[in-house]
């Protein structure tokens, strides 16, 4: 029996909400298995709500099991404890000429959560998500049986796994096929777009798209305005296309990660503040241009701050990400940003991706489309404003991203996937005493 | 890139195995000693993947002293090479359980104190005949001063801190440096769940970089993180009048 911890207060990454938990952490690999009564895994605690919270239950830490396995040089296969963050991944296997193939916004998150979430890059139109690369998974059931998961071996146990949020039990281990890379640079290009038609326009624009391709949009632009975004498109750069000026070809970037130190005070990030940093930022990125960025800063420019979190102060913040589906796009984007600007509320960060077509996941996210990701403060306000925005978000016919989630009704689950009854059936066969469960899941009824 | 090997005991804890990944970092070939097979195997693949230097897997069992003399012939035998070697076995149960159960004391007193002695001196003998080398030995703050709350386990790692720095003084001439480690709170099996005053408790990836750094420096003895030593200097200078009062 593993020892368990008691703490008065656990969140996600968005420090809303915050529950009380009973941790445990398996230290040693045959440690890992189901604990009594309802369980739910915990990697990096990167979900922003409360996909790795369990009021009721037990929350089984995966941190200490993070030993890379095994590396095919020929395949670029992986093998990996399922603990292991992409941080430990690519501090190693990046000199050596490999990326990970789908990458978040954040390299401290575990290879578990990653599967569990299905995660997406900004190469989604292009690679998919993250459980597409995933040659196979160890998963330890609710019963406590292990067995090896695939897209060929129980591939129905597969893709409930890869983006069912931890509920089909413990993912413990897996192997991965990384990507080969010349160097650790990436060739990035700014396209302005003056407004949301534009910037959708632009990111469908195959004559400049990339492997690569996000856009950064200003939520508080208003009329003509409207969403007016800098599109981003990047690739690898290979080793001749690189400047001879850079002659840190694959080690790591040289910035060194600033902290916040504490929770900020209210003021700090208000929409005055916000409007501010976006003229800032629209006005620096005049035109069209073209630079190299080390992958760290491409990829990661939040993980030079750690606990960017805190940001947000004490009350946290809500991440809301949700996918339009292509034909409706233009139009939901329009209302849902006009809702925002409309009412002052402004996204620090707010980011517009266009997705390729959906994968085989039952719960995975994307669906072919465009999708938005805001990160609002918390206010007295917010939470029935956020229901409004789920109203439109559905009748376009489009859904929310379970990983950033925390205040979602259960209500408009079903339409927004509409494999998740299949899911359900398959969760209730493999734990029919429901001993996987998180608040999210709770929350949502997500299981049957 | 070959630093010679190390032999690191006890290395399936944390702080242990992180020292170990360093150690590989640098082209040491590191063997892997313990009780848990499977763990260590483990361990030895992530160090291989991390690192691209060799690791190898040897059993141990720290409470079998009889077997301790045969281990380290083992160990000395097949790796010629052998530059240094890393003691971080131990074991901690409450101080209210031993004064319940005084019998428990007996092992307590075999895992932290007898059988990494016993071990060393067998190391000693070898390495001041090599004339070269390096011998690191995880003891605790704890050892520092006789608490109400914790004073077998700490008898035992001040003893083996004190028994460190004779062995320091006897090899110092052999050109082999001996460092004593006394790490603070470690976020450890040890110290999960535990109730500890507000001091910040490190992570065990930390100690194993900080452990490593100290070897390389040639100290005598660290205190990780640093800030202990201040802690521990303020502590063992409370009159005894006053700290036998103490209820921690």
């Amino acid at each position: 029996m593993l020892p368990t911890k008691h703490v008065d207060e656990l969140s996600g990454w968005g420090n809303y909400p915050v529950a009380p938990a009973r941790l445990v952490r398996p230290e040693r690999f045959r440690q890992l298995a189901p604990v009594e009564g309802q369980q739910i895994v915990r990697g990096m605690g990167r979900s922003y709500g409360d996909a790795a919270l369990s009021t009721e239950g037990t929350v089984i830490l995966t941190e200490r099991l993070s030993r890379l396995l095994a590396f095919d040089p020929e395949t670029g296969d992986l093998t990996a404890e399922a603990g292991a963050t992409l941080a430990d991944v690519l501090d190693f296997f990046v000199p050596q000429g490999w990326f990970i193939p789908v990458t978040p916004g954040t390299k401290y998150c575990s290879l578990g959560g990653c599967l569990a979430a299905d995660v997406h890059g900004k190469n989604h139109h292009r690679d998919g998500t993250f459980s597409q690369h995933v040659v196979r998974a160890t998963l330890i059931l609710p019963d406590g049986r292990r067995t090896t998961i695939s897209p060929e071996e129980n591939s129905e146990l597969f893709w409930a796994t890869a983006g069912g949020m931890g509920l089909t039990g413990i993912i413990a281990q897996m192997t991965i096929r990384l990507t080969k890379v010349e160097t650790a640079w990436m060739k990035v290009t700014h396209h302005k777009a003056q407004n949301i038609d534009m910037a959708l326009r632009l990111l469908s624009d195959r004559s400049i798209d990339d492997r690569y391709s996000v856009a950064w949009i200003d939520c508080l632009a208003k009329n003509e305005k409207l969403g007016r975004s800098v599109v981003m498109t990047a690739h690898h750069v290979t080793k001749p296309d690189l400047p001879l000026k850079i002659t840190n070809v694959l080690g790591p970037s040289k910035r060194r990660a600033k902290s916040i130190p504490f929770d900020f005070p209210r003021f700090a990030l208000s929409p005055f503040t916000i409007k501010l940093f976006n003229n800032l930022f629209w006005a620096f990125n005049a035109g069209r241009k073209t630079f190299y960025a080390h992958y760290e800063q491409f990829f990661y420019p939040l993980d030079r701050i750690k606990h960017w979190n805190r940001m947000y102060g004490k009350r946290g913040f809500v991440q809301y990400q949700f996918v339009l589906p292509t034909e409706t796009s233009l139009r939901g984007m329009r209302q849902i940003l006009e809702q925002l600007s409309n009412t002052k509320r402004a996204s620090f960060l707010a980011v517009l991706k266009r997705f390729g077509p959906e994968g085989p996941g039952l719960l995975s996210f994307p669906q072919e489309g465009f999708t938005l990701s805001l990160d609002i403060p918390f206010d007295d306000n917010l939470l029935p404003f956020l229901d409004s925005l789920d109203d439109i978000v559905s009748h376009h016919g489009g859904r929310q991203y379970l990983a950033k989630d925390s205040r979602l009704g259960p209500k408009l689950l079903p339409s927004m996937y509409p494999r998740l009854e299949e899911f359900q059936a398959l969760q209730a066969h493999i734990d029919p005493d429901h001993h996987m469960e998180s608040d999210l899941s709770r929350r949502l009824r997500i299981t049957k | 890139m070959s630093e010679g090997s190390a032999l690191i005991v006890g290395a399936t804890s944390g702080m242990a195995r992180w020292a170990a990944v360093e150690l590989a970092r640098q082209g040491y070939k590191v063997i892997l000693a313990g009780r848990d097979l499977d763990e260590l195997n483990r361990i030895a693949c992530d160090i291989k993947v991390r690192t691209g230097s060799e690791a190898l897997v040897e059993e141990f069992h720290g409470e079998q002293m009889d077997s301790i003399p045969f281990f380290w012939r083992k160990v000395w035998t097949e790796h010629s090479d052998l530059r240094g070697i890393l003691i971080a076995y131990g074991d901690m149960i409450s101080q209210e359980s031993i004064n319940r159960e005084p019998d428990l004391a007996r092992m307590q007193m075999i895992l932290n104190y007898n059988s990494p002695v016993h071990l060393l001196l067998n190391a000693a003998k070898d390495f001041e005949e090599q004339r070269h080398g390096w011998i690191a030995c995880i003891t605790s703050v704890a050892g520092d001063r006789g608490r109400v709350g914790n004073y077998l386990y700490g008898s035992a790692k001040g003893g083996l801190s004190h028994f460190l720095e004779g062995l320091r003084a006897r090899l110092t001439a052999s050109n082999v440096t001996v460092l004593t480690i006394k790490p603070g709170f470690v976020d450890s099996p040890m110290t999960w769940g535990m109730k500890l005053p507000p001091l910040p408790v490190a992570d065990p990836r930390d100690v194993g970089k900080a452990i490593v750094k100290a070897i390389d420096s040639h100290k005598d003895v660290v205190y990780i993180p640093g800030l202990w030593r201040m802690v521990m200097f303020l502590i063992r200078h409370i009159p005894e009048k006053i700290f036998k009062r103490m209820k921690f």
